[in-house]
């Protein structure tokens, strides 16, 4: 069921959304829709690494394809472990649907979430270091029942 | 005997414990210095999937994650 890639370093965005395209050019699918994720340039970094815990990530990506599913329509996602820099993409998610509306939902909803819950870590890599994004983290639905929290 | 991992910019490496639910787990966690920025963000799994209470049980060779705040993308 999965359609989950992950790679080292950047993504190949030509390659993979050329791809897809084709693979599901005979599904009578009406509307495909790519969000691709780059490194900007920001704040001198040279650009992005991440972390990527596949168990969690494969199982949290399957229930959104179930989800999909439901609705008639599919996603794919790519992401990158290690090092991506500055102007190089990381991350694509996409959504093929009969019809736009359940597409474009379905996008928005699944990226959102993607960021709040996918147990991928990002960090900074800057003058030779490699640098938790503290900041810009989300603690995962139900964080914190070590210390009390419930 | 119970695995705990501690994932992304955690940095330490896994202990190995007896333990017969999750509250044996934040009850050590709770007296160590280098877990103090993360016990009250941190989401739990076992066997990789989440968690959200104590009273989880565990049993032998269960594994034990801790998933810290996230950032994709």
């Amino acid at each position: 069921m999965s359609t989950l890639e992950l790679y080292e370093g950047a993504l190949n965005v030509p390659e993979i959304i050329t791809r897809w395209y084709a693979e599901e050019s005979q599904y009578n699918y009406g509307a495909y829709i790519p969000f691709i994720g780059t490194v900007r340039e920001e704040d001198g970094i040279e650009g992005l690494s991440f972390d990527v815990y596949e168990p969690i990530l494969s199982s949290w990506f399957d229930a959104w394809q179930t989800k999909t599913e439901v609705l008639g329509a599919k996603l794919k996602m790519a992401h990158s472990r290690g090092d991506v820099l500055v102007h190089e993409s990381s991350y694509i998610a996409a959504v093929f649907s009969p019809k736009r509306r359940v597409a474009l939902e379905t996008i928005e909803k699944f990226v959102e979430d993607f960021k709040a819950s996918a147990p991928i870590w990002k960090y900074d890599l800057k003058n030779g270091a490699r640098l938790y994004a503290a900041d810009r983290s989300t603690a995962i639905a139900g964080a914190g029942i070590l210390g009390g929290k419930r | 005997m119970v695995t705990i991992e501690f994932l992304g910019p955690i940095q330490k490496a896994p202990l190995t414990l007896d333990a017969a639910s999750l509250h044996d787990i934040a009850e050590v966690l709770k007296h160590d210095s280098e877990m103090a920025q993360w016990i009250e963000n941190c989401a739990v799994a076992v066997n990789d999937t989440l968690v959200s209470t104590l009273d989880t049980p565990l049993k032998d060779g269960d594994k034990v994650s801790l998933l810290p705040p996230v950032c994709g993308g």
